[in-house]
């Protein structure tokens, strides 16, 4: 097993759920396919999907809800085969 | 209606709450009426143009819009440390709150805008919907509120006709919209509009609108002193992505004197029911084919394409806007408006085109920006200005006047081409191609045009 950094896409403002107060995509021990969506990066008011990129359990988030982040910088970690 | 002061005197300070270009538009009208002004800036806005140009700023607090622009404690606070008399809340952000509106007039200042009450009646598009048909103002054929649940929005959809529209009736501004083509999208598509009205506007209520396909937005400009109403014509707006405006002019090239009269009649009686006081707009859809045309919303604030009927008319809303609320009346009669020219405005968003409109932040370096007669930049762009994250993409507004629209189309060629905006990518090869297309140049389009425009390659 090895740990994965799943990387945003774009810089911006990273979100764990779709909508302030609604249910984070993902959470910690969850399992994640290639496709799953575990957060979004709202940028200019615009929102980007960050996928998981890898198939495995998702192990942490490296990042807060809220946070800033940057071109591709790490925002969790999947632990996968 | 509520009254929280018995005289008002002509505005001494005035406080603009919101950022941007429209912020450097504000503060330019208020200096001419030697009107003092306070900025509130969050921190990503302390090196703005906008900033620099206020006689003062206060900051609201960090570069979220949730945490500055939107925090109504932060800018009431920030209201009543600058000493301004007088609010002017721009587009957006706080504008269309009637939360925010009250609560700067329970401070005993001014609200540059209509009454709270009004805001609040036109901001449910539902019931704005509702004061059209009383006003006598043709709607398009939907329910006569919000529906409360699926089962009366598949009555009403099957009366209505399909393709049908859900519309979120907090929501406005081409937001909150689905399009149901049968009785199963629309059960699904039904609860997952209410579940994304309530997330983004804090209200789930859905009203549904028959879905009219080919039709052109046009909209009408009226100026209101709580007594009187006059319009200032009219402006189409149907080059939209995603139903965000990009490229407006006015006159709208399709209509006959006619519908034009018919149009700015039904906006004046509209404005006129609810007493309207400020700047504010009539959205219609009209159909060119058979001339009808049909209400959609109403928007109690200054819109992003004002310039271009300014540059019609002669007329400086923002200005008339600050005397209204300093307590003046009108000061046209409606045959002192007359429209002369044709203007037209592009509107420079900072995404890629090449790369589906990825936005594109950055610091702007080797700009230059037209100029020369009958062009008009309202920006808040300079040499070395940082492009922020945070908010929407919107860099600067051409605006061209020439006597013809064919002129116009000639001078936002040139005009454009004399733009160099290096640092950042931005929408600007996308509009020189538009204005080289023949059927913009012939005006034949509508709203479904630009889309469909661009997924056949020809942007």
């Amino acid at each position: 097993m090895s740990e994965h950094n799943v990387l945003t896409p774009l810089p911006g403002t990273f979100y764990r759920s779709p909508s302030p107060g609604a249910p984070a995509f993902v959470k910690e021990g969850d399992v994640v396919t290639v496709e799953t969506v575990i957060g979004v990066v709202e940028l200019m008011k615009q929102f980007t999907e960050v996928l998981a990129g890898v198939a495995g359990t998702l192990s942490a988030f490296v990042v807060d809800d809220g946070d800033a982040v940057d071109s591709d910088q790490p925002v969790a970690t999947v632990a996968a085969p | 209606m509520t009254s929280y002061f018995s005289e008002r005197g002509p505005i001494r300070r005035l406080f603009i709450a919101n950022r941007g270009e429209i912020a450097v538009r504000i503060i330019r009208a208020a200096r001419e009426l030697g009107i003092e002004t306070v900025l509130g800036i969050s921190s990503a806005d302390r090196e703005s143009l906008s900033a620099k140009l206020a006689d003062a700023v206060v900051e609201l607090g960090p570069p979220a819009a949730a945490k500055s622009y939107l925090n109504i404690d932060a800018v009431l606070t920030a209201i009543e440390a600058s000493g301004a008399d007088a609010v002017h809340p721009g587009y957006g952000f706080l504008s269309e709150n009637a939360d925010f509106a009250h609560a700067v007039r329970r401070m005993g200042r001014i609200f540059v805008g209509p009454d709270p009450e009004t805001i609040e009646l036109m901001g449910n598009k539902a019931v704005a919907r509702e004061c059209a048909v009383r006003a006598g103002v043709p709607t398009v054929p939907g329910t006569p509120g919000v529906v409360s649940d699926v089962e009366v929005a598949l009555t009403s959809a099957a009366t209505i006709g399909f393709p049908v529209m859900l519309k979120a009736a907090a929501g406005g501004g081409g937001k909150g919209i689905r399009v149901a083509r049968s009785l199963d999208e629309l059960s699904t598509l039904f609860v997952e509009a209410q579940r994304e009205a309530l997330a983004a506007f804090g209200n789930g209520g859905i009203y549904l609108e028959k879905f009219i396909g080919r039709a052109r937005h046009i909209e009408i400009q009226i100026l209101g002193d709580g007594q009187d109403v006059i319009h200032l014509y009219d402006r189409e707006c149907s080059l939209q992505r995603r139903r965000q405006k990009i490229l407006e002019e006015a006159p709208a090239p399709s209509l006959s004197a006619e519908v034009r009269e018919r149009l700015c009649a039904a906006a004046v009686a509209l404005a006129r029911s609810v007493s309207y006081s400020s700047a504010g707009t009539i959205e219609f859809l009209y159909d060119d084919d058979t001339g009808e045309f049909f209400f959609i919303e109403m928007n109690t604030r200054i819109q992003v394409e004002h310039p271009t009927t300014e540059m019609v008319t002669g007329i400086d809303l923002v200005r008339e806007m600050l005397c209204i609320a300093g307590g003046a009346r009108l000061r046209f009669k409606q045959d002192e408006i007359r429209l002369h020219g044709v203007a037209i405005e592009c509107r420079l968003n900072a995404e890629d085109p090449e790369r589906g409109f990825l936005p594109s932040p950055g610091t702007v370096n080797g700009l230059r920006l037209p100029a020369g007669p009958g062009v008009r930049v309202d920006s808040m762009l300079y040499d070395g200005y940082k492009v922020s994250p945070f908010y929407d993409s919107l860099l600067a507004k051409v605006i061209v006047w020439d006597e013809s629209r064919s002129r116009a189309i000639s001078r936002m060629k040139r005009a454009l081409g004399e733009i160099e905006l290096g640092g950042i990518k931005s929408t600007l090869p996308l509009h020189l191609r538009l204005l080289g297309d023949e059927a913009v140049q012939s005006a034949n389009y509508h709203t479904n045009f630009l889309e469909a425009w661009l997924a056949a390659g020809a942007g």
